[in-house]
């Protein structure tokens, strides 16, 4: 975002003034909100009176320097990425050039091709997909099953299987790759898609995140749907789900995330290219393409994009998911 | 990075009781019912347990069955037909003995302490982002947050190519300020540092969101009172924001201490076989998956990650009983 210079004046940044009262600071935030807020050009009309007038007007400096900060900071975030666009559009020899040139001199699709050729990495998309949508959805359905149960409903051997559950969460899953290698062998699942997500659609954590969430639910609810004689899987499909419907979002965002991106997983049980998710598809790309920086950012750009899109799209899902594990009682 | 820990582990769970017993471990009320002692009525207990069953089965067959093989496999050496044998204490004897499982040691907490690194810079950019009236903020959170999105695998690839020797773009913007470049990956000497500085920025935008929620549970009548009293914005940071936001900076220290102990991914990444900077970089994981994959020694590899288990429930321990010295529950 251009900051006006100082000196022009009323270049359309509307700081709305530090020394403003809360209400106003709502109003603020809503008028922030809409696409007006977006600073125009030198001499746009202003769009709101201003009580204060005069002293908006002028540019806080301390408001500049968190600018000035947070900008920075935004640059050295968003670098790598428009870098990493960039060069997949290049030819080798333009990639390597000194000095290098931002922007391709012409835009070479090339790269992308020889990814889809030299692993197959078409098929490496929808097993990555597979994966993604197996562990989402497994997560959903058992870990909302057994939330419901640890929340709301009264039965012998709870805290036990509380603490069980507890301990699950507390084992680094390094530790238990080798058995698990071992399991899939024995069922026969070595280099299948099924193998990707098995294991993954149990989870501790997503248990504990639905359970707080039914914590909170009003008990009046049940009460009334059990008189009218609803069973407990009724109360919990027509009642109980549709109210905790962000908390199934954000918990499916968040799995969404970690199974698209999870590697070591993977390397471990599925050692076939044609039965392998993207993540370990850069890592055979890396292996044959070594410095064809070309080719290795096109591969890596087609395979963060979808999470990427995915974040951009629901957003307020991701961050309600990542402050929900941060923040709750 | 891949676990979470209990969301009651959180720090605000001491604030408030939503009178169902949260936080307690048990979400039952006793007392109600006729039959209070003794759970609720047969059908809902039958419910119950129907609904637990699923996960329970999951967690059986892929959780703690291979937690008491892997316990186990760590006494036992494999054999070349698949058979185990037992080995005594040998395993642990080889990863206690071994120099390069110190230096892998060595190494991750070298991870550890530049992941701990990230936590005042998100602090600090929590902070600034909620300056009152600041436009933009929805903007700036998107984008420090879309490098914890993007797949760990592509991050390293990407940061390989900023970080090359010959052509990358972090030697040409230092040549702009005049400083020399170098071979920052494949230099034993800076290897391990330039894998900190992209775990750095993958993970800032992580703790800048639960630093943010916990900022935004502050009230802003402290603020205001500080304000007319005549603190100034350092002081308000270190006498208000500071001590209020320090259950959600113990939660992050100990989620962070967990996930820098489990690096694997960008190192396994960046670090070609070939690259002479390897054993430099090495952590406890990557070091596992070579002995458990690549030389074939899952004993050992199984006892390695026991003492990692070890470690960090250590780790974290040691922050829970330190968080009475520093931690403020309102």
């Amino acid at each position: 975002m251009p900051e006006p210079a100082p000196g022009t004046r009323d270049s359309g940044a509307r700081d709305s003034g530090a020394r403003d009262s809360g209400a106003r600071d709502l109003a603020a935030q809503d008028i922030a909100a809409t696409p007006s807020a977006v600073p125009s050009g030198p001499g746009a009309r202003r769009g709101r009176p201003r009580p204060f007038g005069g002293r908006s007007r002028r540019i806080d400096p301390g408001a500049l320097a968190t600018h000035a900060v947070l900008s920075l900071g935004a640059v050295a975030m968003v670098f790598p990425f428009v870098w990493q666009v960039m060069t997949a559009f290049k030819t080798l020899p333009e990639a390597v050039r000194v000095p290098p040139s931002v922007l391709p001199e012409t835009w070479n699709w090339a790269g992308f091709a020889q990814v889809f050729t030299a692993v197959p990495f078409g098929e490496m998309l929808t097993n990555s997909l597979l994966n993604t949508a197996g562990r989402t959805l497994g997560q959903l359905v058992f870990c909302s099953l057994a939330a419901y149960a640890f929340a709301r409903l009264r039965f012998r051997g709870k805290n036990v299987l509380f603490a069980v559950f507890l301990s699950v969460l507390m084992v680094p899953p390094q530790l238990l790759v080798l058995p698990q290698h071992e399991i899939m062998q024995k069922l026969g699942l070595l280099n299948s898609v099924p193998a990707l997500f098995l294991p993954g659609m149990f989870s501790a954590f997503g248990t504990f995140l639905l359970r707080q969430f039914f914590l909170a639910m009003p008990r009046e609810l049940e009460e009334a749907a059990r008189i009218d004689g609803a069973g407990p899987l009724r109360i919990f499909w027509s009642i109980m789900l549709p109210l905790v419907r962000p908390a199934l979002a954000a918990l499916a965002v968040i799995t969404a995330m970690w199974s698209w991106n999870d590697l070591l997983w993977p390397l471990v049980v599925n050692t076939d290219p044609a039965k392998a998710p993207v993540s370990a598809g850069l890592i055979s790309l890396e292996g044959q393409f070594m410095t064809n920086w070309p080719v290795l950012m096109a591969g890596s750009v087609i395979a963060s994009l979808p999470m990427l899109l995915l974040y951009v799209l629901l957003q307020r899902h991701f961050v309600q998911g990542i402050a929900l594990s941060g923040s709750k009682g | 990075m891949a676990v979470f820990p209990s969301t009651a582990a959180a720090g605000q769970a001491e604030r408030r009781s939503h009178g169902t017993g949260a936080g307690t471990g048990t979400g039952t009320r006793r007392g109600a019912g006729a039959n209070g002692g003794r759970g609720g009525r047969p059908r809902s207990q039958r419910a119950a347990y129907l609904f637990i069953a699923p996960i329970a089965l999951g967690f059986l067959v892929f959780y703690i069955w291979p937690l008491l093989e892997t316990f186990w496999f760590s006494f036992t050496t494999f054999g070349a037909f698949g058979g185990n044998s037992w080995v005594g204490g040998e395993n642990y004897e080889r990863v206690v003995r071994d120099v390069t499982v110190g230096k892998a040691l060595g190494n991750t907490l070298l991870y550890m302490v530049m992941g701990l690194m990230t936590l005042p810079v998100a602090i600090v950019l929590a902070d600034l982002m909620n300056r009152r009236g600041l436009r933009g903020v929805p903007v700036y959170r998107t984008l420090y947050f879309m490098p914890f999105v993007t797949m760990p695998a592509a991050v390293g690839l990407v940061w390989n190519w900023l970080y090359n020797g010959d052509f990358g773009m972090v030697n040409e913007a230092l040549s702009w300020i005049g400083v020399d470049g170098r071979y920052w990956i494949s230099d034993p000497s800076t290897a391990v540092y330039a894998i900190g500085v992209v775990m750095i920025w993958s993970h800032v935008g992580y703790y800048l969101i639960i630093f943010t929620a916990g900022i935004k549970a502050i009230p802003r009548d402290y603020y205001e009172a500080a304000e007319i009293d005549g603190a100034g914005p350092v002081r308000r940071f270190f006498r208000i924001t500071l001590p209020l936001l320090s259950p959600s900076i113990f939660f992050a220290s100990v989620i962070c201490v967990i996930n820098s102990l489990q690096q694997f991914d960008l190192i396994f990444v960046m670090m070609s076989p070939e690259n002479p900077a390897l054993g430099e970089t090495q952590s406890i994981v990557t070091l596992f998956f070579k002995w458990a994959f690549d030389e074939n020694s899952q004993g050992a590899a199984a006892a390695l990650a026991f003492l990692l288990m070890l470690l960090i429930a250590a780790l974290t321990y040691v922050q829970f009983r330190l968080q009475k010295r520093w931690v403020h529950y309102a």
